[in-house]
């Protein structure tokens, strides 16, 4: 079928089978090689992107559910400012902390955490709690190689820069 | 080459089903698409994924309709399940991790009926009813009478499932429910259990007790729930605890073993009971 | 214009140079390279365990003249050896009809196709014919011998240590002499690596030549391989690593294996050819850690002094002899642990089985003898009612004591700093009973262990690499500023390497980090600085590399003294002018050069193990859930003497890394075999840590210098792995009373002890 996929807020056409994963399509037919497969089983969500702004593991999904719908993948959390790229809050502190190592996770990690970071779920709660609150977040994503700690303190970090005091909107999976 | 349709109103969706009973009806896709590129194409998908006339919490009789189309993430939103069926809450949390809980649909666990779906012990507990809809008609099931083996369901090639029916709780229910997982999150339970406990003036007037991972299919415990009716709240837990053995049959698989399931069922059931006194 | 920012220093955290490519999902890795026209390979495996192949059938339904398939014939045809070379070459590449397939997903032919769809199609209608053979499977059998995998005894390596008695008369005179002996019976569990990037390899021929890119930690490893099974020169075969999104060991030995196969399928395709294996490929087929059984006495006076240790190891190597000797070698020079003890006898055998091949993983079996002698040292304590930290310093290593071969320590030992430095975060121990959130009965405990880990290669193994790299100038052009150019083997695989190196070269050519650019390792263009393995990075590569610099800044500097326009000016300048001035390449290179001092026996497994070692100590605090006997790690200290921090960033990220790898395998990690198949090979079934598994990490970097480590520094990626086991193990010993000897300490074995507990105590 005919696909027309809004990605980063562009417009890309293609041509794919209705039962092809939105994984491959983005991967192999939009060459955004950023969100990446770690297992395919909807386990590890190194694939994870933004569906209508809530992340979902696009292992999990076809394309051809994705038409009509708006997609942001890892390739799309910077901004662009006079020419220059702007790093999102969480992909800046994620390197600044070392919450990246081998980096083949760190995708669907910076997508997961933007979409908590952005929420505003972590503002106005104690670091503790904020912390806790990111380890039961980000549950969907894998990492092999930093035992998680620098990710928690990146992801806590980039919730400080980005909201403050903002009030907390539900998302739903954290503790109460 | 599969073919696709997305029906816009639900009257296109039965009719589609009707007319295409082999093609695959999906919605957040979580069950039927894990490792896709090895499972054969399906002649089509019928993606029902926020259709209008499946999503939507809404009060019925007293009690909660939730549309098959409710992800786990939106229950958990919800102030009324939260307030009414908090155990439906406390479940959906624990249903894989965040991805899967914004995907994952009321309906979609329904239909694959895994003897690990997480939230089928909550269902049973709370005597859901399911409501079944084809171009012939509407129907309602009760659970067990819905699932009928490991992973087979009485939904027929035309039906699709459209809502669960949450009755309005009675007085004086306490609800239970625990996930023991393989690990803390995005884990596949190992045994999970859920319970309604009914108290009137410290004694258990009536109990509803359920588990997942513990049979072929997510089963009520009768024999807990016989032994229990009438007792005095001190003495249920003991009582619930003797009667778990008889009530379910647990296997040894790749997760866990069967003496292991026995005991922690046990364990779980007597918790459920336990201090009821204290918390009436 | 030179950048004018100052060089990093040595011991602050330079950010990661990968990380803006990382976290915007720039970096390419394998499988996100550009590959046009290129088809995609898959692999036909085994189902049977042990047999011999009789034929090779293609099915039906499978149009064959749009596949190219690839057996053993095809190696033979070209002049090449049917062989992946490693220390013995005992393992084909695929299993030639007539041979012996000596495991479960053995890989037997070899199929490309213009589309994944079409080359899966096609593996699965290519139909081994295997004749079945009796296979052995549990380490008894394979010592018993009746069915015969390796020589005559099925052993593929044994070692025998000895320290301060001639023979086993002697030794167990000098156990019966004891006040008291503890002896244990202990078990550790296979483990998957679990990279998050699974095994990908891409192969192309051009001019005759093979080309081969993918996902590893040892290129070199890859280009030794590749020459034996092709049968070519040097110049025959490029390896060239891409990014890698992690290894643990689990990509030392099997990309060789994996490239193997692609460029086999890329000559008779006659174009490029990748495989990227999916997770269950991945589990199923590549290697894990040994499985180990390990039986342990240890003699005590009546004081509480070590008189005897004596250790008996066993691993079960799978198919095939792979890395399996040298594992086991770590394993039991590990084994007597860092304690003082005049008499010791460490054995060690490795045995053939028809399991897939384990091999490579993190802490290489110092985790498995690890667990065991900190079992041990624990049981003392509770025997002698002695304080289990007290007790760890009293019988510790320190300078100037030697260990089970006889090496004398003579500096860089942090004993006294690591084990203070638990004591002095430890607090109280954590109440020991309460309730859960769920009402459920708690029990709690504390555990601690004290350990070490040798940094860099066994005995004279680093002398024999000769590890080399090499640091050139880049005069640039209007386009590309001039700089310095790092090269060497060592690959980064997410444990910071470029960032390392690129900070050492800063700092020691004094410019900004910004002038140096650690080049990707690809065996036409960097020497053979020996594998990324081995906590020797760091210590060894790192060390090569800060000579390299320092030698090419005093030869820049001493041209410029001679220049009066150069003089004073930034290094990189000076740099640009005198490579134009010169003719050829500006370059230094430099060979590792062992420290002095260094003896070892081979033959008697006598004198430095190891050039140096790294120091820890560990505390874990549990919670044992009563109803589901779930354990949960509350709290997890490690203090590790690392010599010193280059990046501390990158040092800790290492540590926590290998922490919890560390407690999964405590905990909750295991892989199953069923009749010689892997029989939890999804992600979802063969499970690790996810952040709600995860406790705070708390990271203690101790630093007591090793003078012939860059800066001090000295190894750092293992050692983190092998200690907190056995501090899990302790603490859940703590908080219900009863001992846990096996791994993983599942909550199906905690309920399974308990249990036994109560049927023994009615």
């Amino acid at each position: 079928m005919k696909l027309e996929l809004s990605v980063n807020g562009r417009v890309h056409h293609a041509e794919v089978s209705p039962w092809r994963r939105l994984l491959d399509v983005l991967r192999e037919d939009l060459a955004l090689t950023g969100t990446k497969e770690g297992c395919g089983e909807g386990e590890c969500g190194a694939c994870t992107v933004l569906l209508d702004g809530e992340p979902v593991n696009s292992c999990l999904v076809t394309a051809s559910q994705c038409q009509g719908r708006e997609l942001l993948t890892v390739e799309g959390l910077a901004a662009e400012r006079d020419g220059q790229e702007l790093l999102h809050a969480v992909q800046r502190q994620l390197v600044a902390c070392g919450g990246a190592q081998c980096g083949i996770c760190t995708p669907g990690i910076a997508v997961c955490a933007k979409y908590v970071v952005d929420r505003g779920a972590l503002a106005g709660v104690s670091d503790d709690a904020a912390r806790a609150q990111v380890r039961e977040l980000l549950a969907g994503n894998i990492c092999r190689c930093t035992g998680y700690q620098l990710i928690v303190e990146a992801v806590v970090a980039a919730a400080r820069e980005v909201a403050p005091d903002a009030p907390t909107a539900p998302t739903g999976g954290g503790p109460r | 080459m599969t073919e696709y349709l997305r029906p816009r109103t639900l009257a296109e969706a039965l009719a589609a089903r009707a007319a295409h009973p082999d093609w695959l009806p999906i919605a957040g896709g979580t069950d039927v698409l894990v490792s896709a590129p090895h499972r054969p194409a399906p002649k089509g998908l019928l993606d029902l994924w926020r259709l209008p006339e499946l999503g939507g919490i809404t009060e019925e009789g007293g009690g909660l309709r939730v549309g098959a189309g409710v992800t786990w993430l939106e229950v958990q939103r919800d102030a009324r399940v939260r307030a009414r069926a908090s155990i439906l809450v406390d479940a959906a949390r624990e249903i894989g991790a965040l991805q899967i809980q914004a995907r994952g649909t009321v309906g979609g666990n329904l239909a694959t009926s895994s003897p690990v779906g997480d939230s089928l012990p909550v269902l049973l507990a709370l005597e859901a009813e399911l409501e079944l809809a084809s171009t012939r008609g509407v129907r309602r099931l009760p659970y067990p009478q819905f699932c009928t083996g490991y992973r087979k369901t009485a939904l027929a090639p035309d039906e699709l499932i459209t809502a669960i029916v949450l009755p309005p709780l009675a007085p004086g229910a306490h609800l239970r429910w625990r996930k023991v997982g393989t690990r803390r999150a995005q884990s596949i339970s190992k045994v999970m259990g859920a319970a309604a406990i009914y108290v009137d003036a410290g004694v258990v007037r009536r109990a509803t007790v359920a588990f997942g991972a513990v049979a072929d299919r997510p089963v009520r415990l009768a024999a807990v729930e016989a032994a229990v009716a009438g007792l005095p709240c001190a003495d249920a837990s003991a009582a619930a605890r003797a009667a778990v053995a008889s009530s379910i049959s647990p296997i040894t698989d790749v997760r866990s073993q069967r003496d292991y399931r026995l005991l922690v069922a046990e364990n779980l059931v007597a918790r459920f009971f336990a201090g009821l006194d204290a918390s009436a | 214009m030179a950048d004018p920012s100052p060089a990093p220093r040595i011991g602050a955290s330079l950010p990661r140079v990968d990380g803006v490519a990382k976290v915007t999902g720039r970096a390419r890795y394998l499988d996100d390279l550009p590959a046009p026209g290129a088809w995609y390979g898959a692999t036909v495996r085994s189902t049977v365990a042990h047999g011999v192949l009789e034929a090779i059938e293609l099915g039906d339904g499978v149009d064959w003249t749009q596949v190219a398939v690839v057996t053993a014939e095809d190696i033979a045809a070209h002049g090449g050896h049917n062989l992946i070379h490693l220390i013995e070459d005992d393992q084909p590449a695929l299993v030639a009809i007539g041979a012996t397939v000596r495991h479960v997903d053995e890989a037997i032919a070899l199929v490309a196709a213009p589309t994944r769809e079409l080359a899966l199609a096609a593996a699965r209608a290519v139909r081994p014919r295997i004749r079945p053979l009796p296979p052995v499977f549990t380490v008894e059998d394979a010592l018993a011998a009746e069915v015969r995998l390796h020589g005559e005894d099925n052993v593929f390596k044994a070692f025998l240590i000895r320290k301060g008695h001639a023979d086993d008369a002697a030794l167990e005179a000098a156990l019966a002499s004891a006040h008291q002996v503890i002896e244990g019976r202990y078990y550790t569990s296979p483990q998957e690596q679990m990279y998050i990037e699974p095994q990908a390899m891409m192969a192309s021929w051009q001019d005759g030549r093979c080309h081969v890119v993918g996902s590893m930690q040892c290129p070199y490893y890859v280009h030794k391989a590749m020459k034996a099974l092709l049968g070519c020169a040097d110049d025959g075969v490029v390896i060239t690593q891409s990014v890698t999104g992690g290894g643990f060991g689990g990509k030392e030995e099997y990309p060789s294996m994996l490239a193997a196969h692609v460029a086999l399928l890329a000559r008779k395709a006659g174009r490029a050819v990748k495989i990227v294996y999916d997770r269950e490929e991945d589990i199923a087929a590549t290697t894990k850690r040994h499985p180990a059984w390990i039986h342990h006495r240890l003699g005590v006076d009546a004081d509480g002094e070590l008189v005897a240790i004596d250790v008996d190891v066993i691993m079960d190597g799978g198919a095939y002899l792979t890395l399996s000797p040298v594992v086991l070698s770590r394993g039991v020079l590990h084994a007597a642990g860092p304690y003082r003890c005049p008499v010791v006898r460490i054995r060690g055998r490795v045995v053939a089985t028809n399991h897939p091949p384990h091999g490579a993983f993190r802490g290489f079996g110092a985790p498995q003898t690890t667990f065991a002698y900190e079992r041990q040292l624990q049981k003392l304590a509770l025997a002698r009612g002695e304080d289990p930290l007290a007790l760890r310093k009293r019988l510790a290593l320190r300078s100037g004591d030697t260990t089970a071969t006889g090496q004398e320590l003579t500096f860089s030992v942090g004993t006294d700093e690591v084990l203070a430095a638990i004591e002095r975060v430890a607090g109280p121990s954590p109440e020991p009973r309460g309730t859960s959130p769920h009402g459920a009965p708690l029990r709690r405990g504390r555990g601690v262990c004290f350990y070490f880990h040798g940094a860099g290669f066994t005995g004279s193994g680093e002398q024999r690499l000769a590890g080399r790299a090499q640091v050139a100038v880049i005069a640039g052009d209007d386009a590309h500023p001039a700089r310095f150019e790092v090269r060497s083997s060592s690959t980064d695989i997410g444990q910071g390497a470029i960032t390392m190196f690129t900070q050492i070269a800063a700092a020691s050519l004094e410019v900004p980090a910004s002038a140096v650019q650690v080049i990707e390792p690809t065996t036409s263009a960097v020497p053979d600085s020996g594998p990324t393995v081995a906590s020797r990075t760091c210590m060894v590569v790192g060390g090569v590399v800060e000579r390299a610099c320092r030698a090419l800044r005093a030869r820049l500097l001493a041209w410029a003294e001679a220049q009066p326009a150069w003089k004073g000016q930034p290094l990189v300048e000076i740099a640009a002018a005198m490579a134009r001035a010169e003719r050829g390449e500006l370059a230094e290179t430099v060979q590792y050069d062992p420290p002095p001092g260094i003896r070892w026996d081979d033959a008697t497994y006598t004198g430095s193990a190891y050039p140096v070692f790294g120091w820890a100590a560990c505390l874990v605090d549990v919670a044992v859930d009563l109803d589901s006997y779930e354990v949960t790690v509350l709290r997890c200290v490690q203090a590790i003497d690392v010599g010193k921090a280059i990046n501390p960033v990158i040092v800790r990220g290492q540590i926590e890394g290998g922490t919890l790898q560390a407690l999964g395998w405590a905990l909750l990690e295991n892989v199953l075999y069923k009749d010689g198949k892997v029989a939890n090979a999804t992600m979802t079934n063969c499970i690790v840590p996810t952040f709600a598994d995860a406790p705070e990490l708390e990271t203690i970097l101790v630093e007591v210098p090793y003078p012939y480590g860059p800066s001090g520094a000295k190894g750092v990626g293992e050692i983190p792995m092998d200690g907190p086991a056995a501090a899990v193990a302790n603490a859940v010993e703590d908080a219900l009373g009863c001992s846990f000897d096996a791994l993983p300490i599942s909550p199906e074995a905690v309920a399974g002890a308990l249990g036994e507990r109560t049927r023994s105590q009615p």
